[in-house]
């Protein structure tokens, strides 16, 4: 486990990203500080709408038009991303230092290119390759993805792939331009569960061979347990609960993370309902006073809709923003199922 | 279990597209039986067919081979206007993406109401309004909301006005192609929440089409597993999940991912292969009931081994 400062690739400070929209601002990112550990894997879960790939986006300089960083630092290589303000400063590090998978790849493909093309836009770009070498970089990228008969596929068009063989086009082309951070947004949700567990398998297995580092952005805590090293959960523009996976699965501590984990169907019961969360997630257009998730949790403290709580540490690995860690704070267990699933995963802190 | 009454029957139903000169077979001798009030899971992956046994039912596919029949009466094929309206309105439909199923420039009260405005019931406008707000209320929206469009809402809340939707025209029973797929966790929750609700309050029958088995094992009562237009497996939900016999089923059901770190990375990825069964001309495989109530697809030798493995 990686701890010391010098292993720290990536590293968000306080950051606010704010949207203008029709003249009224949106908080999207609320002073957000996350370390991403060089060569690990780390997973931001959230909601649709917590801000989960504007925090991410904002480290590759794609944040649309009306979006600001209004505060804070992203450090990079020494550099702080924040300060870039021309696409001539981006290119050197999009793509080229950080890569994204995008969700869709029924869209994130050019329709209208060969497979081929789009994968050799890439090497030409970021690899100091011509000619018949870019070429054949980008029929050994098809390969290394695991796509058979690379030569025949590089000549096809997007159309001419299933759902999960363009994925891992996307994924072949990000991995082309040879970049340190690889972000996979949301990577699976649109594929089947087969193909799901084959595509996280490929990006688990790239990672140890080209030395990535990766960050997951998803929705399903499920899917996340097989491929994280770190979690980091996310709710309304703000980190709430980061530790190691174990930590978070076994032990979570904030009654928001407990919801995600119980509205997993994998845990339900049949003929009872499954846990789902009251309400929804706060209006950013306003500003937020004390935890967040407050109004939607039906065992919060009087203090929870005053004051925002600080991050308390569970562990050197393992924090999380709620008042029940205060000392002073009645002990709230969490709900049934999540004990068993700790009592399931065995001792963690040995 | 026998005594349960049988809303819909399926007998060897086949599904051809393409022209006569090359003829793809997307569903190809499929039967099972849903009964009145439960839930039948249809799992498989993309492009198994199971979404096109959804519509070949409702009408929308024309069937080239077997029957449906619906309450004992046949449904497929050449049938009286009288037969095709009973099926509109007792068979209804909910789709997978809400962002994609609602017509975008129609407000909410027509959406929900276009149903009725097909069948003609001679409603007076003060009754179908009525009916709307009903419906959307059991769907657990506003009736004010009736004169939004559908951009103003999310995705969660879409999919329940594709409820509502289905729900105005009073059906016995629904097809559910993959309703929560594109929606977030949490709101999965809900969305299935009010699916198993309105079951409860209405004595709905569904047949819940998904690709998650962990999902359908939570809602449906029995699972149907579909592979290349083939059923492969049918049993009930807990005995698929704890003697699954097919080598596809089993690759389904090791794909499910887990909220358990440790867990999942001792697990083993099953990859299926169509090839491992080495079938032989003179002994295709049969569609069998190897137990009460558990059906599965395997030649003579297989067949044997699976009523072993139950056997122990």
């Amino acid at each position: 486990m990686p701890t010391s400062t010098d292993n720290i690739i990536l590293s968000f400070q306080d950051l606010d990203i704010r949207f203008t929209l029709r003249g009224q601002v949106l908080n999207a990112i609320r002073g957000v500080s996350l370390d991403v550990f060089r060569g690990e894997s780390l997973a931001i879960v959230g909601e649709s709408g917590s801000g989960k790939s504007v925090f991410t986006k904002s480290a590759m300089g794609l944040l649309d038009a009306n979006g600001t960083i209004a505060g804070g630092h992203i450090w990079y290589d020494g550099k702080d991303l924040t300060t870039f303000r021309t696409e001539k400063d981006w290119l050197a590090i999009r793509g080229k230092e950080i890569a994204m998978v995008m969700q869709d790849p029924m869209t994130s493909l050019n329709p209208l290119k060969t497979v081929g093309d789009q994968i050799l836009e890439a090497v030409l770009l970021h690899q100091d390759l011509k000619g018949e070498a870019a070429k054949a970089a980008s029929i050994q990228a098809l390969a290394a993805v695991g796509i058979d008969d690379p030569e025949r596929r590089y000549k096809q068009y997007p159309h001419e792939f299933s759902g999960g063989m363009r994925q891992r086009v996307v994924i072949a082309i990000a991995v082309a331009c040879r970049p340190k951070i690889l972000i996979c947004d949301e990577p699976t949700t649109a594929l089947d569960v087969t193909i799901q567990a084959q595509i996280l398998d490929l990006i688990k297995n790239l990672q140890k061979k080209l030395d990535l580092t990766t960050i997951y952005i998803t929705h399903d805590l499920g899917v996340v347990a097989n491929v994280a090293d770190r979690i980091a959960v996310m709710y309304a523009g703000d980190i709430i609960e980061v530790g190691r996976c174990e930590e978070v699965f076994y032990d979570p501590k904030h009654p928001y993370t407990w919801a995600l984990l119980s509205s997993l169907p994998q845990l339900g019961v049949k003929g009872q309902d499954l846990y789902s969360i009251q309400g929804t997630p706060p209006n950013l257009f306003y500003e937020v006073h004390g935890d967040a998730f407050a109004p939607r949790n039906p065992q919060a403290l009087n203090i929870d809709f005053v004051e925002r709580p600080p991050f308390f540490e569970v562990s050197p690995t393992h924090k999380a923003r709620t008042w029940l860690l205060d000392p002073r704070a009645p002990k709230v267990e969490p709900p049934e199922h999540i004990r068993q699933l700790r009592e399931k995963g065995g001792a963690i802190h040995d | 279990m026998t005594e349960r009454e049988k809303l819909l029957e399926v007998r060897d139903l086949r599904v051809t597209f393409g022209n006569r000169r090359h003829p793809f077979t997307a569903v190809d001798g499929v039967s099972f039986d849903v009964y009145k009030g439960e839930t039948f899971g249809l799992v498989g992956e993309s492009g198994s067919g199971k979404t096109t046994i959804g519509r070949a039912i409702i009408r929308v596919n024309p069937v080239s081979g077997g029957t449906v029949s619906y309450n004992g009466q046949v449904i497929s094929g050449k049938v009286s206007r009288e037969v095709d309206r009973q099926v509109i309105q007792n068979i209804q439909m909910i789709f997978q993406d809400p962002m994609a199923s609602l017509n975008e420039r129609a407000k909410v009260d027509y959406i929900v109401s276009e149903g009725l405005y097909n069948i003609h019931k001679g409603l007076s406008e003060k009754e179908r309004q009525e009916k709307v707000s009903r419906a959307l209320a059991a769907v657990g929206l506003l009736p004010e909301f009736a004169s939004r469009f559908p951009h103003e809402f999310s995705g969660g809340q879409r999919q329940r006005i594709g409820i509502a939707r289905a729900l105005i025209m009073d059906p016995q029973f629904i097809i559910a192609d993959e309703p929560i797929s594109a929606l977030d966790v949490s709101i999965r929750a809900q969305v299935l929440n009010l699916m198993s609700k309105l079951q409860k309050e209405r004595g709905l029958t569904y047949l819940f089409i998904a690709h998650d088995l962990s999902v359908v094992r939570f809602i449906s009562d029995r699972i149907g597993v579909i592979y290349r237009g083939k059923l492969m497996e049918l049993a009930g939900s807990e005995q698929l999940f704890a003697h699954p016999l097919h080598p596809y089923t089993r690759s389904l059901l090791s794909a499910i991912p887990m909220p358990d770190p440790v867990g999942e990375r001792n697990k083993q990825l099953v990859v299926y292969d169509p090839a491992c069964h080495g079938y032989t001309e003179s002994d295709p495989p049969q569609w069998t009931e190897v137990e009460p109530g558990h059906f599965v697809r395997g030649d003579r030798k297989e067949l044997d081994q699976y009523r072993k493995l139950l056997g122990q």
